[in-house]
């Protein structure tokens, strides 16, 4: 007989297990669900940027033949929005448009030419209102308030002070300022918002299908919005093509589709075009930073201040929280005292932004690492031994609270620098035919989930069931969202690793409100520590019933069992029972087995009251990245081809290196485009980047290789060790591009995205000047 | 307008009554019931609705269903055999050239096409044949890695 031993689905390169379903064409995402007798909706959005809505004259879009239902503000009296204190939104605009494309009115009919036949018939007028695209012009004295409880359109002003800025600044012996402006970027994920409502009017019940990174917030809404209890709701998450973010909040989408199908008893179809689904893309806001850092002649950081203004668009939606991570962040990858934050998030008449991939943290981080190259530079310091003069040493509280038990940042900066030859070549990359070649470097960091969940309930923070029944086979059952990232890989791998099986005896159940347990979703990188802990509980709980059921077979000691997966056994000369015969014992006690599994963050984790800031992006564990980017600066035209970059994350442990590797790779790509290419761009409010070509994503042709290493620093409380892996790598991307730039022509660029016109113009205006100068 | 239109889907001739105004990529999606291909964008901007047209990849959502008569159409559902991945299939499932999976069946058609013509392609080749195809999860670093790996498939005689 072979020798059986416990198959090991951790740590290796496991292609996704959904994947097959993918490249076949075979997974069903929400378009994709195709019903005889659906109607297709469409919504008519306000063509103002801002006003008061005087009528909204439907009559004649109702007489279109094929229309079914047209619904309006009327029909929706509940604003939603993802933060119960900052809900100012209705899903269709009741008494005042606030930003072009806002949704106003909503047609369902029996095909899309008539529905999109009726809006053309709806009469809109509007009292129009002042309109502001900047957040300078928003908070100007006499601007007309976007909403009458956020006097002076500021959203959420955030103040804190840590230590003595004054006493930090008196020590150091350099102490710069730098301006900084990161334009807005949008996720432009590929799949389109879409959402399919299935209204059962016999018995009151409604279905929704949706493009959603949060079916459980959407539940909640959709039973607010339509007056209904959440007991008569269903919601259903395909396939997702990507978030990114934007789909960590309802939408007005689902929302407008819902209530379309009571109208219509009916199901209603909503899919939105690429250019509404810029319009609805909870993106990054426009940010400005002005920041100040004092520094000692070793490059000990000794104080910081920064002044963070953000353009957050029309609606609250996760601005508070945005604007308060953007400060709180600041923290939990330098060791820093004596910090300063001023934050403002403003209303502005343009479409409401969101939480879009590192939350709150990239465009600050941007500011903060292009700053310590400047402050290295002049201070004649290598920029990699000015970080490691301020490393952290875990396990430690920040100032602010934070709660730091892993940290592997040394090692990424070790990684990176060797693999990059980084000491042999930095400064010695040299020029020839006009194209300038140098290298940069950064830092960032990210969070493993908020320990604290917006909607706070007193629940665990993730619960996982696993049922077994007479076939053997496992079935977890997870409301983790997967949307490509591959949480139900994670949570196959992490079942299977407890009970020693083969991957292919667990299949994962996700995304059926009706079916599996709550989750919160997928954002904030949540779902490998969270729900993976969760997984970890409710495999353990199986295993013991199991040892245990073992045990009364071979009529052994529970503790003297052996499980190896498809044998368990009392000792290494005990025949033992097979898995199949150990589960036909266990199942004598209960029928089918379900077991639950739970996982809930330590108070510690939360972070502390006693500073405003801090209060929020407290983490069980947090991600660090370091990266080297090489570039060429073509000096006669401005463009900046990125040759190859190094990026070193640490995960915690990785426990699927091929997709921890693929969530890297995209993070410093997804960088990429916001550092060069990417930036909603508007007119009067309305958005001129709303298509593909214009909001200029990184083809392939344009994208360099991305060598990933691996830092695996254990986290105590992650699973199996592991942490965040897919956005923690995104932010150090800008400042290490800017600072390649830097290094090859000796031109800075404070301003994003750094496009080959903003370089070319620096170049001559230089030129212009003679020698020195800056963007 | 309705007229017919003859044309091979997949392998299979078929006929039927097409409005003249029809996206190629409609058609399949809609009447046909192929949702394999896919929706990205209002019109040529990202390349998640390439199929293969007489084995060349073209953009179905900038195709009129009409203008496909006598031709053969190859979309996803047409990769594989025995039920068995194709070799471009295995590249982007085995690689990880797939995320989210919604920009993959261009992607996976738009290598198809390549590999038809160029069994052995260089890397340049592979940038240049997919350049008009937008992935925003993968940074592309393991796409191109599919696809070498998917020409390896081929040459051991794995379908592409």
């Amino acid at each position: 007989m072979n020798e059986v031993v416990p198959a090991h689905n951790i740590g290796g390169y496991v292609p996704m297990i959904d994947g097959p379903e993918k490249v076949s064409g075979r997974a069903k995402y929400t378009a994709d669900i195709l019903q005889p007798g659906m109607l297709a909706g469409r919504i008519y959005r306000s063509p103002y940027s801002h006003g008061e809505i005087v009528e909204v004259d439907v009559s004649e879009a109702l007489k279109v033949p094929g229309v079914r239902a047209v619904v309006t503000g009327a029909d929706c009296d509940k604003p939603f929005g993802v933060l119960p204190i900052a809900r100012s939104e209705y899903p269709l605009a009741r008494e005042r448009v606030r930003y072009r494309g806002e949704p106003v009115a909503a047609v369902a009919a029996v095909d899309d030419a008539s529905a999109r036949e009726a809006l053309c018939r709806i009469k809109f007028k509007v009292r129009e209102l002042p309109a502001y695209y900047t957040s300078q012009a928003a908070q100007a004295p006499g601007a007309v308030a976007l909403h009458e409880k956020k006097p002076g359109n500021v959203e959420r002003d955030v103040l804190f002070e840590l230590g003595s800025t004054e006493q930090g600044f008196a020590q150091a012996d350099l102490v710069r300022e730098g301006s900084y402006n990161c334009a807005e970027v949008c996720q432009n994920q590929m799949e389109m918002h879409a959402a399919i409502a299935e209204y059962d009017t016999l018995r009151d019940r409604m279905t929704v299908h949706a493009s959603t990174q949060v079916p459980y917030y959407v539940h909640l809404m959709l039973s607010q919005t339509l007056g209904m209890e959440m007991s008569r709701i269903r919601v259903i998450k395909p396939h997702v093509g990507g978030g990114f973010g934007c789909r960590t909040e309802t939408l007005n989408i689902e929302l407008i589709a819902a209530l379309l199908a009571r109208q219509a008893n009916a199901t209603v179809r909503l899919v939105t075009t690429r250019e509404e689904t810029f319009i609805t893309h909870r993106g990054r806001p426009e940010t400005d930073i002005k920041l100040k850092i004092g520094m000692r002649k070793d490059g000990r950081i000794t104080a910081v201040e920064c002044d963070c203004d953000q353009r957050g668009g029309a609606h609250s939606g996760y601005g508070v929280v945005t604007i308060l991570y953007a400060g709180s962040m600041l923290y939990a990858i330098y060791d820093l005292h004596n910090v300063k934050y001023v934050g403002k998030r403003v209303l502005t008449n343009t479409p409401p932004c969101g939480a879009f991939r590192g939350h709150g943290t990239v465009d600050i981080r941007f500011a903060f690492e292009s700053l310590l190259d400047e402050m290295a530079s002049e201070l004649g310091l290598d920029p990699f031994q000015v970080r490691r003069a301020n490393l952290l040493t875990a396990p430690t509280f920040t100032d602010n609270d934070m709660m730091v038990n892993s940290y592997g940042l040394p090692e990424c900066l070790d990684w990176v620098e060797q693999q990059s030859g980084w000491s042999a070549r930095k400064g010695k990359l040299g020029t020839g035919k006009g194209v300038s070649k140098g290298l940069g470097m950064a830092c960032s960091h990210y969070i493993s989930g908020a320990s604290k969940p917006v909607n706070w309930t007193g629940e665990p923070h993730a619960t996982v069931k696993i049922k077994l029944d007479f076939d053997g086979s496992i079935v977890v059952l997870s409301g983790a969202a997967d949307i490509g990232q591959g949480s139900t890989t994670i949570l196959a791998q992490t079942v299977a690793e407890v009970l020693g099986l083969d991957l292919s005896r667990v299949r994962v159940v996700t995304g059926d409100s009706e079916v599996v347990p709550k989750d919160n979703g997928s954002y904030s990188s949540r779902v490998t520590f969270m729900v993976g802990n969760a997984a970890l509980d409710a495999a353990r709980n199986l295993k013991s019933l199991l040892t245990a059921a073992a045990a009364r077979k071979l009529e052994a000691r529970p503790e003297d069992i052996e499980c190896l997966g498809e044998l368990y056994r009392a000792g290494a000369q005990d025949k033992g029972a097979t898995f199949d015969e150990v589960v036909t014992e266990a199942l004598k006690d209960s029928g089918t087995i379900t077991v639950t599994g739970n996982y809930s963050t330590i108070p510690e984790s939360h972070g502390g009251k006693k500073y405003r800031g801090a209060a929020i992006g407290g983490s069980m564990g947090y991600s660090y990245s370091a990266q080297v980017v090489e570039v060429s600066v073509d000096e006669d035209t401005g463009v900046v081809t990125v040759d190859r970059v190094w990026v070193a994350h640490d995960c915690g442990k990785a426990l699927n290196r091929l997709t921890v590797e693929g969530q890297v790779q995209g993070s410093v790509w997804m960088g990429m485009g916001q550092a060069m290419s990417e930036e909603a761009a508007y007119h009067d409010g309305l958005m001129l980047t709303a298509n593909m070509l214009d909001y200029r994503v990184p083809t392939i042709q344009d994208s360099p290789p991305i060598e990933v290493g691996i830092v695996e620093s254990m986290d105590p409380y992650g699973p199996f060790g592991a942490k965040e892996a897919g956005e923690g790598s995104l932010a150090a991307f800008l400042p290490a591009l800017t600072n390649a730039i830097a290094d090859a022509i000796g031109i800075r660029f404070n301003d994003l995205p750094v496009t080959p016109d903003r370089v070319f113009e620096a170049i001559e205006k230089r030129r212009r000047k003679g020698n020195g100068g800056g963007a | 307008m309705t007229r017919l239109l003859e044309f091979t889907l997949n392998g299979r001739d078929r006929a039927d009554a097409v409005a003249d105004n029809i996206l190629l990529l409609d058609f399949l999606r809609e009447k046909i019931g192929l949702t394999g291909t896919k929706t990205g964008c209002d019109g040529g901007e990202c390349g998640a609705c390439t199929v293969l047209i007489d084995d060349r990849p073209a953009l179905s959502c900038l195709t009129l269903a009409a203008t496909v008569r006598g031709k053969r159409v190859d979309t996803v559902e047409s990769l594989g055999h025995d039920g068995q991945l194709s070799a471009v299939q295995r590249g982007f499932h085995e690689k990880l050239g797939s995320q989210c999976g919604y920009c993959t069946p261009g992607f996976i058609m738009a290598s198809a096409g390549l590999l038809r013509k160029n069994p052995n392609p260089s890397e340049a080749e592979i940038l240049e044949a997919l350049g008009s195809n937008i992935c925003r999860c993968t940074g592309y670093v393991k796409i191109i890695e599919a696809v070498q790996y998917a020409a390896t498939l081929n040459a051991q005689g794995v379908s592409p």
